[in-house]
Order: C-alpha cells, then structure tokens, then sequence
C-alpha cells in the first residue's frame, strides 16, 4: 500500500507487518493447540492480548510525547502530533480488546458483559481516550491544542497500572496473568508472541503514517489561516479607501 | 459457537485494522494533493 506518507521505510515496515499478520493467523487459528477447558475459543487470546498491549504501549506513548511536549522549551508540535497519534491508535486497539474479550467472556463465563473491576476500569479508560481526543478538537491554536490535551493525557496515563493490577488488587472474574506465571504450553506462548511481534510492527507503521498526515493538516490549516487573514485585511482597506476619499472631498 | 466466536474476533480485528489504514491512506493522498513537498519533508 503506498500512499504520500509512505517512505523506503514505512514500505518495510508495511510488508512485514502483513507478513507477520499472514504468520499470527497461521499460529492462532490452526497450528496452535486447543485449550483443555476453553478449547477452541483460547485462540482469541492471540488478538486479545496483544490488543491490550498495544493500546497500554500507545497510551503510555501519548503520555511520554505529552510529557516532551511541555518539557521542551521549544514547544514542538512533533510531539503533540505524536501523542495524538499514538492516541487514536490506542483508541481503535481498546476498541478491539473490549469486543474481543466480551466475545472471549461469553465463551468463558457465559455472560458477554459483567461490572467486574478489570472491565469496568478498561471501559473507563477507553471513555477517557475518547474524552482526550474530544479536548483535542475544541478549536483554538494548535499550540493551544497542544497544551491543554498534554495536561489531560499525563492524567489520563495513570489509568493503566490502575487496569493492569485490577485483577490482583480486587477479585475479578477476569483471569490473572497467565504469561508471567507461566500457564501456556510452548506452542500457545510462541503464537501469543507472533502476535504481539505483529500488532507492534503495526503499531510503529500506523504512527508514523497518521503523525505525517497530522502534519499536513497542521501545514494545510495555518496556510488557510494565513490566507483568510489577507483576505482580511485587503477588505478592511478597501472599506477604508472610499471614507478616507470622502473625508478628503 | 466456538469456532464462530474466534472467527468474529479475528474479523472484527482486522477487518477495524484495514479500515483504519485505508483511510489513512485515502486521507494521506487528499492532504498532498493540497500540501506543498516543503509540507511533506520525509518525501
């Protein structure tokens, strides 16, 4: 797929991504083994999970740019675009975790929705991404922009240890880390792995592709700013001249 | 249901994958129709 964001790079980068989706669907729906109690539904782990990863890797990038943003004097916007960016990105993987683990909960425990801790605590912080990229599009400067969505997302980043410890600090119907304490067979974590290898691979590819699009809407809106300021200016001047005649008659 | 389950989970995560990226794309070739190259320095 090419396109004007695309480079030498990017092009790489897109060509092992769809490899690496071509070798995640391989692994996790046919040469995996099945789960002896969850059978064949264990195979959504492999998109779940990776997933969650990237939207925690995305939000806690977000977090890292915002934290740039401000802490550089010079106040670039690479790395406000980079956090919005990333924060999309984060947004359409929590998406895909909260669909795919319901669909895994129905499966597991019979039920697609339940106010457990972990899934109440996930849904708040895709609301509060949504919420994120709401403050990004009230209007003003894109240094305003910048300013005000880097404060809400150093706020918003502390949602994740608060999601990712739910289960261990309150009881939950989610299961706990199974990777950690070493629950999945070599074959189970190899297929887990590809996807976690992939969903990354993707990852960079999409940031880099929307932190370049952002730009040139950034490029594009200040020229159209700096056209409707001349445009202006030479009606306020032509509305002076015919006073200014008169006033001299 | 299942089998229909991971299937649906597969879908819906690629298939919101490769929605995503084409209108990247899609939006990517609107932007440098009206952008100049000293807009786009990685090309």
């Amino acid at each position: 797929m090419t396109g004007s964001t695309s480079t030498r790079f990017t092009r790489v980068l897109g060509a092992a991504t769809l490899l690496g989706t071509l070798w995640l669907f391989l692994f996790g729906l046919f040469l995996s083994p099945d789960d002896i109690i969850q059978r064949r539904g264990v195979r959504i782990m492999y998109v779940h999970v990776p997933s969650v990863w990237l939207a925690y890797l995305a939000f806690v990038v977000t977090g890292i740019a915002s934290v740039a943003y401000l802490w550089n004097k010079t106040r670039s916007l690479v790395w406000d675009r980079i956090a919005g960016a990333s924060a999309e990105i984060g947004i359409l993987f929590m998406a895909v975790t909260l669909v795919t683990g319901s669909l895994w909960g129905r499966l597991s425990w019979g039920k697609y929705w339940v106010w457990d801790a972990r899934l109440t605590s996930t849904a708040l912080m895709f609301v509060t991404y949504v919420g994120y990229l709401a403050v990004r599009n009230l209007g003003g400067t894109h240094q305003q922009r910048a300013k005000r969505s880097a404060l809400v997302a150093i706020f918003a980043v502390i949602e994740i240890p608060l999601v990712h410890f739910s289960v261990e600090r309150w009881n939950t119907l989610h299961q706990e880390e199974s990777v950690a304490k070493g629950k999945l067979q070599d074959m189970m974590l190899f297929s887990l792995f590809s996807g976690i290898v992939t969903f990354t691979l993707l990852y960079v590819w999409l940031l880099i592709h929307r932190q370049r699009v952002l730009a040139m809407q950034d490029a594009l809106d200040d020229r159209e700013l700096d056209r409707a300021l001349i445009e202006r200016r030479a009606e306020a001047d032509a509305a002076a001249q015919p006073a200014t005649t008169s006033a001299g008659v | 249901m299942e089998t229909s389950f991971v299937l649906i989970s597969y879908a819906l995560t690629f298939g919101g994958i490769g929605v995503l990226a084409f209108g990247l794309m899609r939006r990517a070739r609107q932007l440098a129709q009206r952008t100049t190259p000293e807009d786009r320095p990685w090309t």
